[in-house]
């Protein structure tokens, strides 16, 4: 915040690498170090703060197209987890000059707190071009190591998120009981927002989570939900055992074949309560269901993303952050298509024909994104019949 | 539901003349509408009353009426045409209140046309603003505390529960029209009583004061079902207390976080949900408290704004495209994104730069207004810049504004370490009140030492701002510290240019020429790159983009294919008086021919309210700044085979001389031609070549000069500085006292350059001349006799084509000289001259006033008075195709009259004077067409909202040198069966000559004067001859009193002739209506 600290760090240089071979000289902020992961890009022009605190990002270093970041600093109530859990952060510009009513520090310190490398000034148009032309590819990103060869056999060598359970590296360690509700701003109602209260009739949802950002929670806490939340690595019976009135599947990092323990979780649970999945979870769902998943050439990460309502024939303009997708042609017959994306015709929604069970691709808890999903939620409560 | 196949024909309003607060940004969306309805195979009927817009030529529409925008000439032309339904909502406030009228008046019942886009219901519960607040509360969005009061009792009580400062807003008035911030009781009555003569309803809205706050804009779009989808968000640099179009804006917004900006979107669905806004874009200001986040809704516009416009050139989404095919029945996921062809409209573009606009001022052409910004609009023009960082894109906007400015300070307009430096308190006050010079003074506060704190707690722009101005002036102090461009460091000079400073910022900083710091930079590999507008932040491939410069590693700037030949057009930059859409219009044309003759057409404009500017007019589209550097930097990229200077207006041919000497292929009529049209010396030595005269003149570097100067040509002397545009500080001198006064301004504003003296001819017919020649045929498109004297600027003269007066023998004298002059100047391409015919010693004599070797403000007004596309045509002669090729061989000869009028913004300026003189004030034109030159020029003055009264009283007061017109004048309006009223000394001489006419006070004799009658109503015309002007006169203040009073105000005697005219021919005729496509055979079409 202070141009002070500014010019002591303008000194230090952080270099990204590609696996093509690729290298990005820019300024280094937040920690010192060395990350490897896949790069990808995110279009939306505001909330980063949401962004490196959503757990999906484990294993990624994520470019923000918008290049001026940083400018109305972090706050303790942005947060869609514990900490930032993505592996880089790249920028064209950090903002120096914090500015927002409700600012309580600086994306720099921030970062550096959090232990996150981020590099500047670099040409993020640039890189985002060559993921778009050869899809998302695997990097390093170093304060530490500067020459660009050895960078590039780093980035090469590097492992990559196919066929890793990076789950376990953000999931819970144990279950807890969820209890708080919607920011203020998030909720725009004639006479102030006042959340569903929760008494004894409420109905009890589940949430599995790989790794959940918690709007969902607040959403469904919003809404009257009792809510539990428990680790991906939870059984069937485990879960059965809290006596749901309803199984919330979550979003979560990396690829989902690799974690065939929740979708063994979710097969036993199909047909036994309501579930509703979001992002991982709508993939892990469609697995569980006999679908397969394909990895997309760079993925879906932004806030403009429209998807087709087939009920209502109304298209939603929605928060994505996915890099795998459903596989169209391994849908089975119990899978209908509820939703799908008007940019590339993936999939963005499916339910069970028989069985009380849908999810969604995208994100209609938002955070960062638009609103225009959260009746999604309201559905799976009518689901519940509570 | 898909395009609706029960509409056939639709009728489309266009905004009228450019005025403040309705600029070309309505050309570009109307013209975007044309072209969206009739790809989908609908019948279009336009009518607009500006001739210099793309949207009237007759290829845009199938039937194009240029006929005054009333709603009784709509009737007419709905009366003839039957069309199925009319959309209102792309013609700005001007056209959407026609819409109303059409609809309050069983107009569009009567005939069974359907309002599409927005419904009248919609309209009013938007535009009402008790309707709106309702509405609003019901939603549960906070609004500005508010009243809104029909006469001053309420008003007064009403000012008792809101508070000073108290906002003062009239109904239904264009760009705020009448708005204004009450700090105390007497501005208070004051601003209500305005307010309440504007309003059309005469109703006035009350509100509480929200100066200060954080204003933002969201620019949003609706379908038939009901998909909605932000297009754009804005944040302004300027808080709340400055009008929106007077503010710098930003886009995107900057600080807010992702649930306020969401918080903002949701209210902005709901608004236009609530609003019902059915099809089409909107746009909804907002206010934000900088420290409670509290946030409330201003106001919406339901319907194409100045916003969307800037949103749709900011982003790269055309909204009035997709506005008008909404209305139509389509959905947007129905239509295509054109920029990346696979992807839908039904999205939210997502931008990977920063947007700059800042908007440009005319105070200095209206010395007696009040230059403080308010929340009435006042700016004329606006430029915008892309960069990667608001740095970037904040300092090549200050460029772009053409205002003598190279960036943010250190250039020749700099006063910090000159004598003129302003001292800390000169500067707190000079950023305390918003102005168009308020953002000078910002840089000053940083290098006087003040903090971003202390700046904030004056001015209240944010802080995010204010430190981004800071690091440019830090970055300034860093370079001023290094001893030249040879002994910088590459990095800082890296860092300089991403930070948006121009070579000739660093020129200065460094006391060494812009291509020597521009010859320096490439020898380090620091070039411009280009990146491109694309919708998507490079998500998707781009098809049909455009571009920006910025400095990166990567450009995208397509190589030039083999064998295809390429021209850039440079544009003419922001509007501003003197020079705005008429330019536009011609650098439109010709990038279109260019692209008819199979040449990729680049334009170069940093204007977002133009046509030019669209994505699809040009092959290539640079949003750059027109200067030196930034047109270098574009040629380097793109290697034009040619570029065009003539089109733009001064803008690129102030800049030909450089990109000449720079090996730039500047194509048409050589620079030296341009520099010796301009030269004085140069330009006699000619005249006296081709056997021309001109009036005696002179020229003077010091007052004894001007002094003997005067001697030798004698009075009226015209005088004016030399390399001024517009006839700035141009002023008639009738004797040495004048002469001594106005030469004094004159060498001021000339700041060192000579002053020039002309003999002013008195009473003498002024022509324009807009003529082509490729330098063998010349073709003189068009003779334009003045209405107004010589003396008044061409820009602000009425005028008619064909001549209304001059005898055919003169005509051909004038055609004769224009060959000449076009053949001596070796012209390729368009020639505009001025002409004056002076009856002298029995003889008229044709004086030379000007050549202008360059397309005029006139071209489109030619062009539609005689069928003939001048600027299309000029444009193949300058990539080489002669007139004889094109088949272009006779001069053309319109079988009908049409009259130009000029429209100025005298409403906007409260007590300034309206006497025309050499200084051009007007900011638009329209065009009246008929048979008969009378008819012709009673509907240009309907059109330019100056209502000829049927009957009523009449004011006659004229000046001792025309006196001698009193007589005929009074008579005939007495005849026509008017009522006279006349100062003391005009009143004798009719009375003398047996006219009745009652005498009427002057000012200062009390009551009750002719202010009194205005007032109350009593008077429906002025006819005023100034003796002399100034708005502290008392003639001065009856004329300023006559605009805020919507009295039309003649003040020339050639204009009160052509009134009488107009007059006795409506007694037998009506102003019927015709389209465009009836005047002229369909083969010759302009377009």
């Amino acid at each position: 915040m202070h141009p002070e600290t500014d010019k002591v760090m303008a000194d230090r240089i952080a270099k990204l690498a590609l696996e093509d071979g690729s290298v990005y000289t820019g300024v280094a902020f937040g920690a010192d170090g060395e990350v490897d992961g896949e790069v990808c890009f995110n279009t939306s022009m505001t909330g980063y703060q949401e962004i490196l605190t959503d757990p999906s990002y484990r294993g990624q270093i994520v470019t923000m197209t918008y290049p001026q970041i940083g400018n109305y600093g972090v706050n303790a109530e942005d947060v869609e987890s514990a900490k930032p859990h993505l592996s880089g952060f790249v920028v064209r510009e950090l903002s120096r000059r914090v500015s927002n009513f409700r600012a309580e520090g600086d994306l720099d310190s921030y970062l550096r707190t959090a232990g996150i490398v981020g590099i500047e000034g670099i040409d993020t148009r640039a890189l985002v071009r060559r993921l778009r032309v050869r899809g998302a590819m695997k990097g390093i990103l170093s304060t530490v190591d500067l020459d660009d060869a050895s960078l590039v056999a780093k980035a090469n060598a590097s492992p990559g998120l196919v066929g890793r359970d990076l789950v376990r590296e953000v999931m819970p360690a144990q279950s807890r009981v969820w209890n708080e509700n919607l920011h203020s701003l998030a909720v725009l109602e004639p006479s102030g927002h006042q959340p569903t209260p929760v008494d004894a009739s409420a109905p009890h949802v589940v949430a599995i989570d790989c790794g959940m950002k918690w709007n969902i929670a607040r959403h469904l806490s919003d809404m009257g939900c009792r809510v539990t939340v428990v680790p991906a690595t939870a059984s069937s019976s485990d879960i059965l055992g809290l006596q749901p009135d309803g199984v919330f599947l979550s979003n979560g990092p990396g690829d989902p074949e690799p974690l065939t323990y929740a979708i063994g979780t979710i097969h036993e649970l199909l047909g036994k309560a309501p579930i509703f999945g979001i992002c991982l979870g709508h993939q892990l769902l469609s697995l569980a269901c006999g679908a397969k998943t394909f990895k997309l050439k760079f993925g879906h990460r932004g806030s403009n993303q429209p998807v087709m309502n087939y009920a209502t024939g109304v298209v939603e303009i929605t928060s994505q952050n996915h890099g795998f997708a459903v596989d169209e042609a391994t849908l089975p017959a119990d899978l209908e298509v509820t939703h799908r994306n008007l940019n590339d015709e993936t999939i963005e929604g499916v339910r069970h024909r028989k069985l009380p069970a849908f999810s969604v691709q995208y994100h209609p808890e938002a955070s960062a994104g638009p609103h225009d999903s959260s009746y999604l939620f309201a559905e799976f409560r009518k689901l519940m019949g509570k | 539901m898909p395009r609706r196949d029960d509409l056939k024909k639709i009728l489309l309003i266009g905004s009228g003349p450019i005025v403040i607060g309705q600029a070309c940004e309505f050309d570009y969306s109307g013209t975007q509408a044309c072209k969206a309805l009739r790809e989908e195979g609908y019948e279009v009927v336009l009518i607009n009353s500006n001739p210099a817009t793309i949207m009237t030529d007759p290829a845009t529409a199938e039937r194009t009426y240029i006929e005054p925008l009333t709603w009784q000439t709509i009737e007419k032309i709905i009366e003839i045409e039957r069309p199925d339904a009319v959309l209102p909502t792309v013609g700005g406030q001007t056209g959407l209140n026609l819409g109303m009228d059409l609809h309050k008046h069983g107009v569009l019942a009567k005939y069974g046309v359907e309002m599409i886009g927005a419904k009248p219901d919609v309209i009013n519960k938007a535009e009402d603003r008790n309707l709106f607040k309702a509405a609003m509360e019901k939603i549960g969005l906070d609004v500005c505390r508010g009243r809104t009061v029909n006469n001053m009792d309420e008003a007064r009580k009403a000012q008792q529960e809101i508070g000073l400062p108290c906002v003062i807003r009239p109904s239904f008035t264009l760009g705020g029209s009448g708005s204004g911030i009450a700090f105390n009781r007497e501005e208070f009555d004051l601003m209500v009583n305005r307010g309440m003569e504007l309003s059309p309803i005469h109703q006035v809205l009350l509100e509480e004061s929200i100066l200060g706050w954080k204003e933002y804009e969201m620019e949003v779009m609706r379908d038939v079902d009901d998909n909605v989808v932000i297009i754009c968000s804005i944040e302004n640099f300027d808080p709340m207390g400055v009008h929106t179009g007077d503010s710098i804006t930003v886009a995107p917004a900057q600080t807010l976080t992702d649930k306020e900006y969401q918080r903002m979107r949701d209210a902005s669905l709901a608004v236009i949900r609530e609003i019902g806004v059915e099809t089409g874009g909107s746009n909804i200001q907002f206010a934000i408290h900088p420290d409670t986040g509290r946030m409330i809704v201003i106001e919406m516009n339901p319907r194409v704004s100045r916003s969307s416009a800037l949103a749709s050139k900011a982003t790269g989404f055309p909204i009035a495209k997709i506005a008008a095919k909404l209305a139509v029945g389509y959905r947007l996921h129905e239509l295509a994104n054109d920029i990346t062809r696979e992807t839908k409209a039904c999205f939210e573009p997502t931008i990977d730069y920063v947007v700059t606009k800042i908007p440009r001022f005319a105070f200095e052409k209206f010395p007696d207004a009040d230059s403080k910004l308010t929340t009435q609009m006042k700016s004329v023009g606006e430029t915008m810049a892309i960069g990667r960082t608001f740095k970037e894109s904040f300092q090549k906007a200050l460029r772009g504004l053409e205002v003598g400015s190279f960036g943010f300070g250190c250039d020749n307009k700099d006063l910090w370490g000159t004598v003129m430096q302003p001292s800390r308190d000169d500067i707190r006050a000079k950023i305390a009140i918003p102005s168009s010079e308020r953002v000078w003074y910002l840089r000053y506060a940083f290098k006087e030492g003040m903090s971003v704190d202390e700046i904030y707690e004056i001015t209240k722009i944010d802080r995010w701002f204010l430190d981004n101005l800071s690091e440019i002036v830090e970055t300034e102090n860093e370079l001023r510290g290094i001893n030249g461009c040879g002994a910088i460091e590459t990095a800082t000079l890296r860092k300089a240019k991403r930070f948006g400073f121009s070579d000739r910022q660093l020129a200065t900083i460094w006391n060494c020429s812009d291509m020597e710091v521009r010859a320096e930079r490439k020898r380090r590999g620091i070039v411009a790159t280009f990146k491109c507008v694309d919708t998507c932040a490079a998500e998707f491939k781009a098809y049909t983009p455009y571009y920006y410069s910025t400095y990166e590693d990567e450009d995208e700037v397509p190589v030039k294919a083999p064998g295809k030949k390429r021209i850039m057009i440079l544009g003419g930059g922001p509007n501003r008086i003197g020079q705005g859409i008429e330019f536009d219009y011609c650098c439109c044309h010709a990038s279109f021919a260019l692209r008819e003759m199979g040449i990729e057409s680049v334009m170069v404009n940093s204007n977002p309210e133009t046509v030019s500017t669209d994505y699809d007019t040009s092959d290539l589209l640079f949003f750059e700044p027109l200067t030196t550097e930034d047109v270098l930097n574009i040629c380097d990229r793109v290697e034009p085979d040619g570029v065009i200077v003539q089109f733009g207006g001064q803008t690129p041919l102030n800049l030909s001389r450089a990109l000449w000497n720079a090996g730039v292929p500047i194509i048409g009529t050589s620079v030296d031609t341009i520099e010796d049209a301009e030269d004085r010396e140069k330009f006699a030595a000619l005249l006296r070549r081709v056997d021309l005269m001109q009036p005696a003149n002179g020229i003077a570097r010091t007052m004894n000069e001007a002094r003997a100067e005067a001697e030798k040509i004698g009075f009226p002397a015209l005088v004016r500085p030399s390399f001024v545009l517009g006839g700035r500080a141009m002023e008639i001198c009738y004797d040495p006292a004048q002469f001594e006064k106005f030469v004094k301004e004159a060498f001021i504003v000339a700041q060192d350059k000579p002053v020039l003296i002309d003999r002013f001819l008195e009473d003498a017919t002024e022509v324009d001349v807009d003529a082509i020649s490729d330098g063998e045929t010349v073709i003189v498109a068009g003779v334009m006799e003045h209405i107004e004297e010589a003396g008044v600027h061409s820009g602000d003269s009425a005028c008619a084509i064909p001549p209304y007066s001059l005898q055919g023998p003169i005509v051909a004298r004038i055609k004769e000289a224009t060959h000449r002059l076009a053949r001596a100047l070796n012209v390729k391409g368009l020639m505009n001259i001025q002409f004056a015919i002076k009856r002298e010693e029995g003889h008229d004599n044709l004086y030379v006033l000007e050549v202008n070797p360059r397309a005029s403000r006139t071209v489109p007004f030619v062009s539609k008075a005689t069928g003939v596309p001048l600027a299309k045509i000029a444009a193949k002669v300058m990539a080489g195709v002669s007139l004889i090729e094109q088949g272009v061989t006779e001069d053309p000869i319109p079988s009908h009259v049409s009259v130009k009028e000029s429209v100025f913004p005298f409403v906007k300026f409260f007590g300034v004077d309206i006497v025309l003189g050499p200084e051009m004030r007007s900011t638009g034109e329209v065009m009246g067409i008929s048979e008969r030159f009378s008819i012709a020029f009673a509907k240009s003055q309907l059109a330019a909202g100056t209502v000829l009264p049927k009957s009523g009283t009449i004011f006659l007061s004229f000046s001792q040198r025309s006196k001698h017109h009193v007589e005929r004048i009074g008579r005939a309006l007495h005849g026509l069966g008017y009522q006279l009223l006349a100062t003391e000394g005009t009143a004798r001489i009719l009375n003398e000559h047996n006219i009745p006419a009652k005498v009427v006070k002057k000012v200062q004799e009390g009551n009750p004067n002719l202010i009194d009658y205005l007032i109350n109503g009593e008077v429906q015309l002025i006819v005023n001859t100034p003796s002399g002007k100034g708005a502290r006169t008392d003639e001065g203040r009856i004329r300023a009193a006559a605009v805020s009073h919507g009295v039309p105000c003649i003040t020339t005697i050639p204009a009160a002739d052509a009134v009488v005219r107009a007059f006795q021919a409506l007694l037998t005729e009506q102003m019927d209506v015709q389209a465009l496509q009836d005047r002229f055979p369909v083969e010759s079409g302009v377009g």
